[in-house]
């Protein structure tokens, strides 16, 4: 994990934080946030995180994404959409998360120990290769890589799985799999040219 | 009737009951599911968490494929791929900005998506289109006596199905049971999540949630529980055995997708519907179900 170490760095995060968010659908009602808690409580993991989804915006506001960043919280998002339906002021808060997602990956800032960075990463890698996600694929390098023991865990399920034809060992790939590719390609070069 | 139809990657693996058993149904009540060609991964919960408009091309690519298609509706099976392309269908309507990216990026393969098309589920479809009367009408066997829990999951009504059904108590196939004879139990947990997500990488809360959920369907005497997404239907199938090691409890109750018990009443051959290929036998469940 990097650290941003002075004030002009965390300065930049927040910057590119607001940013993103204002260019997303609805994204300005981030400002409506009125800390009623509705999010934190609706949050199926909420107990689990070191902040709940409250505290990420009273942060935000309190200039230290950085903090939220280096925590458990965004990570634990489920993509549930609860506090999205559930918010007074309409804040797209699923959204928000995805976009800290995103700021701690490109920023290198996120807990060496969380799982959930490395997952996304091979499921982007199986659909960049195929078009698909190979679910067989992307399982295997997440065991080989972060957790060697869900092996034994897995054992009886998969086995059935495989049985059954629900866990195929070999990858559909797509015609267009090039488009994938040259979308991405196309879009990096973008997004390098205009941070 | 015809559809448009996006299968999502989970069809061609741990899914693929969901979609043998959804295209059997479709086919026994006329249904015409014109799968779109060439589709690709929806860039489910993933793409989104790690690049935004990489996220809404490779959907939208989905979309434009679908329109050169015809101006029929896209139906989705899979909860999670219905919401993925859905919410870019409307984001690219609600904003020009995101609409004249998408479609910068999809010029570049030679594609273009004007923004036509309805995204729709499955479930919605089938109750609002063809109508839980007329499913039932077509019923070779009545579900009588059995005890259903819908389980509808997260990301059936949230965020994007609020035109159809509640986001906090999903009925839409309650009343498909109902017709069919089925008894339906409250099952108040029915829109909580899964946890799917976070299966691998944060298990601890994951494996409560589906503790949670299982606990709930018992409670309520259920016989079946009926899923209308893949990553619910592996979360709480296939993960009973790891539940039972974790908090010492002997659930064992089957999970299927709701169109493989409708299309069981229906008449549908059961190879058809996968339901050999379930991890928690359904058999006795089934054996019940008057002839």
């Amino acid at each position: 994990m990097a650290e941003l170490t002075t004030t002009a760095q965390k300065k930049q995060l927040h910057k590119a934080f607001c940013k993103d968010v204002m260019s997303m659908p609805e994204g300005s009602k981030i400002k409506q946030c009125q800390q009623c808690g509705a999010c934190s409580g609706s949050c199926p993991t909420g107990y689990l995180m070191d902040r709940g989804p409250r505290e990420v915006i009273a942060a935000f506001r309190a200039g230290m994404i950085d903090e939220i960043l280096k925590g458990n919280t965004i990570w634990l998002c489920t993509s549930c959409y609860s506090c999205t339906v559930r918010c007074p002021a309409d804040i797209r808060i699923t959204d928000l998360m995805y976009e800290l997602k995103r700021l701690a990956i490109k920023y290198d800032l996120y807990p060496r120990d969380a799982k959930a960075p490395a997952l996304t990463r091979y499921f982007i890698d199986s659909v960049q290769k195929h078009g698909r996600n190979h679910e067989t694929e992307m399982l295997s390098k997440f065991m080989m890589t972060k957790d060697w023991g869900l092996g034994p865990k897995f054992g009886v399920m998969g086995m059935k799985l495989f049985a059954a034809g629900r866990m195929p060992l070999t990858a559909t790939d797509i015609k267009g799999k090039d488009e994938i590719r040259k979308l991405a390609e196309y879009i990096d070069r973008k997004e390098v040219a205009v941070p | 009737m015809k559809y448009s139809y996006f299968p999502g990657c989970s069809a061609e693996a741990t899914g693929k009951t969901y979609d043998m058993s959804a295209r059997a149904l479709c086919k026994k009540l006329g249904v015409e599911l014109a799968e779109i060609d060439d589709w690709n991964c929806c860039g489910a919960t993933s793409y989104f968490s790690a690049r935004e408009l990489l996220s809404f091309a490779i959907s939208a690519r989905n979309l434009a494929l679908a329109e050169k298609m015809g101006p029929e509706d896209v139906v989705c099976t899979c909860n999670s791929c219905w919401t993925v392309l859905a919410k870019t269908n409307k984001y690219m309507a609600e904003s020009t900005e995101l609409a004249a990216d998408v479609n910068d990026a999809l010029a570049q393969i030679g594609k273009s998506y004007g923004g036509g098309l309805k995204v729709r589920h499955i479930a919605e479809v089938l109750v609002n289109d063809i109508g839980n009367e007329a499913i039932a009408e077509k019923a070779t066997r009545r579900l009588t006596g059995i005890k259903v829990a819908p389980y509808y999951g997260c990301q059936f009504t949230r965020p994007m199905g609020g035109d159809w059904d509640d986001y906090e108590f999903p009925k839409i196939l309650d009343g498909m049971f109902e017709a069919l004879g089925a008894t339906v139990v409250p099952y108040v947990m029915r829109a909580k999540c899964c946890g799917g997500t976070q299966m691998l990488t944060s298990p601890e809360g994951a494996l409560k949630m589906v503790h949670d959920l299982l606990q709930c369907a018992v409670d309520d005497q259920a016989d079946v529980i009926v899923c209308a997404c893949p990553l619910c239907e592996m979360s709480l199938e296939g993960y009973q055995p790891r539940v039972n090691a974790t908090f010492g409890t002997s659930f064992n109750i089957p999970v299927l997708y709701f169109t493989q018990l409708v299309g069981y009443a229906l008449g549908c051959d059961p190879k058809d519907l996968g339901l050999d290929k379930q991890i928690v036998s359904p058999d006795k469940v089934l054996a019940s179900v008057p002839a």
